[in-house]
């Protein structure tokens, strides 16, 4: 259970030991760290599925009991979300391999760090450690931001390390707040002593709670907090982008995880405690994005927008949900990701026609793509339709999984999510809902515009002729990422079931409570007296 | 002890904010490092204030835990002295790079007109 954390943490040490320059070596090694933790991750999510409560174990780092020392669990969420890591991952890696990891230093050990960090923090069942995890990620994703360099990527990488400090440092407030009040940081333990904290430690309580979630949401990009994130993406190189559609639903996990955890239906005087501000945030979130949509001009940025889309979308999701609703929003979280990654990573080869050299790309990128030098086709040779061919039935697939049209995943996320939203109360629809409906569907749409518009203007309205060398190695991954969307979209019922499975362990959180814990342990601090 | 402690971390942390508001990048530096020291006292802080009090358990026996201070936010306070320390060492070469490339110190990287 340790292994996607320590995989990745020995392939980049190796990879620093034998020398950041030797890349056919780094990148076999890479390889190969990567495929292990897809079979870990595909173990251990048959292992959780398997298990009757859905906790598939409880690692104690040291094997010290649980409050006290560090604990790793692997429940269904866990499993599903190590498993969407370790997919995107290979796919960026693969495409990476056929330009971008030759930009910089150390490409491969700063993406193992990144690995490790990310998988860190999907597993740990303790709040500081979670901040550690963090911290590892951020630190690897800070370098990888500013992988081959270029003025943009300095810039913009500067303003993102900034707001993440910033952040980490409200992290750091929110976490001593809640240790200050309860005495412990074991996410489990928080959970049984919450419902017995004193009337007049409430209020610290909840404020350290605030400050935590603040620090969560812009990882994950709500509304106001998300400004940074549209620059950062689209100046990011493309592989490095598409795996950064992972990082803000780390946050996203986190918010799910806590809120849910510690001030769910249990939780006693602070139940749902800032369930109504993440709704408007989410729904605030969906809206600024959609409009980023429309207005931006180039797709990179348009990319970037449409991953605040999706995280705004999760949020109000999770923000209003019964059970039913959160499964649609993991359904909707592993089918955007993939789309978006996959959008990415197509986008980097269908802008590549108009940029020679890799650091002007980034600069290029912030003009108006008036110099589109596609080729249209005519007379050049029978492999330049192939590709443009390929690159944009790619792009109708990215297009349809992002603004959530049939046939592919995006649809029947959406779809399940306005079921949910629709049947949540037996009688009478919330207005809630209503609104949500309204802003999915319109930002569905917006989405669906630009995306079409930036599409015709790329790929058929382009006079100019410029052939698109795009190798194999490339298109391979985005087919693959759009391959299983596809599987997402026919393999709909089980997905759909195990997502259930993984909400409703979330919502009941016993099971979770009772491994991490230990039986006697929970029933005797449930059974603890408010003071 | 209490009131000295809590009145330098409120003077650290507004020094601190209005110094990341700035324009200059090493404004802005300077203000997360005081931020940074203010998070630091706050998790020490938050350990409750104990003077002359051992965190380490006399051998032969556990003993009343109030004589005792706290380990566990001295180890976290370890750890964020370290990740803090680290990240700024990151930053400071990005500001560099950044002025190196942009030919100014404004966080934005080009100034404004006058």
């Amino acid at each position: 259970m340790i292994a996607p954390v320590a995989v990745p943490l020995f392939a980049s040490a190796m990879m620093l030991v034998l020398g950041g320059d030797r890349r056919t070596l780094n990148a076999t090694l890479n390889v190969a760290s990567v495929v292990v933790l897809v079979a870990i991750a595909i173990a251990l999510l048959r292992g959780a599925d398997a298990s009757p409560d859905g906790l598939l174990g409880v690692y104690r780092l040291g094997d010290w009991p649980a409050p006290f020392a560090i604990v790793l669990v692997v429940d269904r969420l866990t499993a599903m979300m190590l498993l969407l890591t370790s997919v995107l991952a290979s796919a960026t890696l693969i495409f990476s391999l056929a330009r971008w990891h030759r930009v910089g230093a150390h490409f491969h050990s700063l993406f193992q760090l990144l690995l490790m960090g990310i998988n860190g923090a999907f597993l740990t069942g303790d709040l500081f450690n979670l901040f550690v995890f963090f911290e590892v990620l951020l630190a690897a994703s800070y370098g990888l931001a500013l992988h081959g360099s270029g003025t943009v990527r300095v810039t913009t990488g500067m303003h993102y390390i900034i707001v993440n400090l910033v952040a980490s440092l409200l992290f750091l407030i929110g976490v001593s707040l809640i240790y200050g009040v309860t005495g412990t940081l074991n996410m489990a333990d928080l959970a049984t002593r919450i419902p017995a904290i004193r009337a007049e430690d409430r209020a610290l309580l909840e404020a350290g709670a605030a400050v935590l979630g603040i620090a969560f949401l812009t990882k994950a990009g709500m509304w106001p907090m998300c400004f940074w994130l549209p620059r950062t993406y689209a100046a990011a190189p493309p592989p490095v982008a598409a795996l950064f559609a992972i990082l803000t639903k780390v946050g996203v996990y986190i918010i799910l995880r806590l809120w849910l955890l510690l001030f769910g239906d249990h939780a006693g005087a602070s139940a749902h405690f800032g369930g109504e501000l993440l709704l408007i945030g989410g729904m605030a979130t969906i809206v600024f994005g959609a409009i980023g949509c429309l207005a931006s001009q180039d797709m990179a940025r348009l990319a970037a927008y449409s991953v605040l889309v999706s995280s705004g979308t999760v949020l109000s999701a999770i923000a209003m949900g019964p059970v039913d609703m959160t499964a649609g929003a993991l359904y909707y979280l592993v089918s955007s990701t993939l789309g978006l990654a996959a959008l990415f990573l197509l986008i980097e080869l269908i802008e590549r026609g108009r940029e020679p050299g890799a650091d002007l790309l980034a600069v290029t990128r912030e003009l108006y793509g008036e110099e589109d030098e596609l080729d249209d086709a005519k007379g050049t040779g029978i492999a330049i339709p192939a590709s443009i061919a390929a690159l944009g039935g790619a792009f109708i697939c990215c297009t349809l999984v992002i603004s959530g049209l049939p046939p592919l995943s995006g649809f029947v996320a959406k779809f399940a999510l306005l079921t949910a939203a629709l049947n949540s109360q037996p009688d009478s629809i919330p207005i809630a809902a209503w609104i949500f409906l309204v802003i999915l569907i319109l930002s569905g749409l917006a989405t669906l515009i630009a995306t079409t518009r930036a599409g015709i203007h790329a790929l058929w309205a382009s006079p100019d002729r410029a052939i698109p060398s795009v190798r194999l190695v490339e298109i391979i991954p985005i087919v693959a990422l759009i391959l299983l969307c596809a599987a997402q979209t026919l393999q709909a019922g089980p997905f759909m079931r195990y997502a259930q499975a993984a909400a409703g362990s979330l919502y009941t959180p016993h099971d979770y409570l009772r491994g991490v814990l230990g039986a006697e342990n929970v029933i005797q601090n449930t059974r603890r007296e408010p003071r | 002890m209490e009131i000295v402690l809590a009145i330098g971390i409120g003077v650290l942390v507004s020094s601190g904010v209005w110094l990341i508001l700035r324009p200059r990048t090493f404004q802005v530096v300077i203000g997360l490092s005081l931020l940074s020291y203010a998070v630091n006292l706050f998790i020490i802080a938050m350990g409750r204030l104990k003077a002359e009090a051992a965190p380490i358990l006399s051998a032969g026996g556990v003993g009343d835990p109030g004589r005792y201070a706290d380990p566990l936010p001295q180890a976290l306070v370890l750890t964020a002295i370290v990740i803090s320390f680290a990240t700024t060492a990151l930053l400071l070469v990005v500001l560099i790079a950044s002025r190196g490339l942009t030919g100014t110190d404004h966080v934005d990287g080009r100034e404004l007109d006058r």
